[in-house]
């Protein structure tokens, strides 16, 4: 098992989900891009743990998902009430606090 | 010197008074005056006694000090409010007190129909306590108080009715005036003590004999400028016409026999200093020659009568200052001119505010004349004072004044003739408006407004004038008698009676000079004034027209200080908001412009944030990645 393929798969799902946040604009899809970078951080977590011997990266990986659970149901919550009043689950239309 | 503790009565009584009639108000209103008058009393009363025990002592003890506390002490300057009643004070505090009282009881009937009455006496005793307090003060430092205390006091006085603008104003043009003279006796105090370590009569007489021309001519210089600023000597003295503003017993009693005259006590008190600088003695009698002139000019084409007073003030106060310059000698005419001319100015003065109150205030001369015949006790003793000032013998203003003329033309040389010539040329320009005063007054035709019902002035009022007129006609006399003054005054002033070797004119035709010049006044001005129109006609000569303004005095302070003094504080406030602020709003200006830059960047678009957060973390990796390299 070669440490460094983790680690690739790690880097590349984490650029995967910043350039999803960054070029996408409907909301859902930002949030999943959200998710993919986390769950790469988990993965990375995870590797380390297995290589070092001990259990704080498997730990860390669990606040990770607590998290992201927590994250999910405010954002979401969040996402439908914008949809609600707007119609609209493009990030850019909700852009009111400029200025 | 012997040490009294009754010197500290004289100034702690009026100012005892003045707090209470001020803090009192209404309550106060009914007695106020009487109790202001009787304390003033009481002060003339304490002196007399005082001066009875100078009397009653020889040499060196004559001379009394009271230390009240010491006032500062701090490193090398130690001053003490102490009090020295010598020879020379003591002629100040029975001249104020005395003549001070006569017009506290003249004013008792002359304010009896202002309802502030009560304030009016009570700046009246503060004006007494601050006065004494000048006149007492053992120290350059203690007479400065007095000297702002009597500013003060002519201050509230000249705007006692300053319900009219124009006599506000003329309180601040005296106050303002006033300032100018005292920033001089400032700078006099602290070359003083720079060069001395001291500022006591005393220790600066000791240090003056070492000292070096210099200082002493700047000490001379500065203090002739404090002189000059409450004397309303030249170049100081505009603010004395526009102060007649103030209740006539007012300008008899400051603008006439006391206040005006402090330049001439601190001049005479210092005489070690101008002794010692023959510059300054030099600058003191210029500044003498000039104001009485001056003076005596502004004089002969005033209408308003207490403003021709006030000119004649003026150039009387200018003999005193001409003769204090003119060394040990002078001093004691100086202050026996000061005196007589405490007496029958103030008389005139009070004459003058006797005429007013009868002709419904009116101030101005030609609406005058015959008033002689419906007032004859205010006629008698304005006369008296006038031959008194006119220096007919055996008046006092024969002997004071004739001694000034002669000791001018003895001063010796082209300078003698020059200060001589111009006392003389003075005493005729005086007789001259002294005559036009009475011709305008009191004889004539009648010249009056139809409700003008002229009366003789009550008791209170014609008793003080009474009295101040047995003082014009005796003063003289009784003080030049055995040359009483002079023997008086010799150990303050230092004269050693070594006596001028060679007189440039024996007194006899000094005298004769003087009276025949006073006739020829005299007698132009009857000529001229036959008939006198009622409207100032203006068809009159350059020099009439110069002498109603003043002598431009006015117009050139306005052109010279007052206008480049405004555009000075103008730049000054154009500098201060262009410079000063500008740096300040060029901070907050630079801030908002950035800001303003910067805010580009809150655009709201989420996704933009995200971009600049990842940027953000691959700088910083980069540059950790850079770092560990």
């Amino acid at each position: 098992m070669d440490i460094a393929n983790y680690i690739y798969l790690s880097a590349l799902l984490f650029t995967i989900g910043a350039i999803g946040v960054v070029v996408r604009r409907n909301a859902i899809v930002v949030f999943m891009c959200v998710e993919l970078m986390l769950n790469a951080a988990n993965l990375a977590f995870v590797t380390f743990s297995r290589v070092h011997g001990n259990l704080s990266g498997q730990v860390a990986s669990f606040f990770t998902m607590v998290v992201a659970a927590c994250e999910v149901v405010v954002g979401l919550a969040i996402i439908v009430t914008i949809y609600r009043s707007r119609r609209s689950a493009s990030v850019d239309d909700a852009s009111l606090l400029k200025r | 010197m012997t040490t009294s503790t009754n010197l500290v009565y004289l100034i702690a009584l009026p100012l005892f008074s003045a707090a209470a009639l001020l803090l009192l108000g209404r309550i106060a209103d009914k007695w106020g005056h009487i109790f202001a008058t009787l304390i003033s009393a009481t002060v003339f009363v304490i002196g007399a006694i005082e001066f009875f025990a100078m009397q009653g002592r020889t040499g060196e003890s004559r001379a009394a000090t009271q230390k009240i506390f010491e006032w500062i002490s701090v490193g090398t300057l130690h001053v003490d409010a102490s009090l020295l009643l010598d020879q020379l004070s003591i002629c100040f505090v029975l001249l104020i007190s005395g003549v001070g009282t006569l017009i506290h009881i003249y004013s008792i009937a002359y304010m009896s129909h202002d309802h502030d009455r009560r304030r009016f006496f009570a700046y009246l005793n503060l004006f007494i306590a601050a006065m004494l307090l000048l006149v007492l003060g053992d120290s350059y430092l203690n007479l400065y108080v007095g000297w702002e205390g009597v500013g003060l006091a002519s201050y509230l006085l000249i705007g006692f009715w300053n319900q009219k603008p124009a006599y506000a104003t003329a309180a601040k043009k005296a106050f303002v005036a006033n300032r100018v003279g005292d920033v001089g006796l400032s700078l006099a105090i602290m070359i003083a003590f720079t060069q001395f370590g001291t500022v006591t009569f005393a220790g600066v007489k000791e240090s003056a004999s070492g000292a070096s021309a210099g200082a002493l001519t700047a000490i001379g210089a500065m203090l002739l400028l404090a002189a000059a600023g409450k004397s309303a000597q030249f170049p100081l003295q505009s603010w004395l016409g526009d102060a007649m503003a103030g209740p006539t017993p007012v300008s008899a009693l400051i603008h006439a026999a006391t206040m005006v005259t402090a330049g001439v006590y601190l001049i005479t008190r210092s005489n070690f200093i101008f002794d010692a600088s023959p510059m300054a003695q030099l600058m003191v009698v210029c500044v003498g020659a000039i104001t009485l002139l001056f003076g005596a000019l502004i004089g002969t084409a005033k209408d308003d009568i207490k403003k021709a007073l006030a000119a004649s003030t003026m150039s009387q106060i200018g003999y005193m200052i001409l003769a204090t310059g003119l060394g040990p000698i002078g001093y004691a005419f100086a202050i026996m001119h000061l005196l007589t001319h405490g007496f029958f100015k103030a008389g005139m003065f009070l004459g003058a505010g006797s005429v007013m109150h009868g002709m419904n205030d009116e101030v101005n001369m030609r609406r005058y004349g015959a008033i002689g015949k419906v007032m004859p006790i205010t006629a008698a003793t304005f006369g008296l004072g006038y031959l008194a000032i006119l220096g007919v013998p055996p008046f006092a203003g024969f002997y004071s004044k004739d001694k000034i003329i002669e000791t001018a033309f003895n001063a010796g040389g082209i300078k003698g003739i020059l200060l001589g010539g111009a006392t003389l040329l003075g005493a005729a320009i005086t007789a001259f408006y002294m005559t036009r005063v009475i011709v305008l007054t009191f004889t004539g035709t009648k010249r009056w407004d139809e409700n003008a019902h002229p009366h003789e002035s009550p008791f209170l009022m014609w008793a003080p004038m009474a009295v101040l007129a047995v003082g014009s006609v005796a003063s003289g006399f009784l003080l030049s008698s055995g040359s009483a003054l002079v023997n008086w005054l010799q150990p303050v002033v230092n004269e050693h009676h070594e006596h001028h070797t060679e007189e440039f004119l024996p007194p006899m035709v000094v005298s004769v000079m003087a009276l025949v010049v006073v006739a020829i006044g005299v007698a132009f001005a009857i000529l001229k004034y036959r008939t006198v129109p009622v409207v100032a006609p203006q068809e009159v000569s350059v020099f009439t027209k110069a002498a109603r303004k003043d002598l431009y005095q006015d117009s050139f302070n306005e052109a010279v200080f007052m206008r480049p003094g405004q555009k000075l504080t103008a730049g000054l406030v154009t500098t201060d908001y262009k410079v000063i602020d500008g740096l300040v709003r060029m901070v907050g200006w630079v801030i908002q412009t950035s800001s303003t830059a910067l805010r580009a960047i809150q655009n709201g678009y989420v996704r933009s944030y995200a971009l600049i957060m990842v940027l953000g973390v691959l700088a910083l990796v980069t540059a950790v990645w850079l770092v560990t390299l």
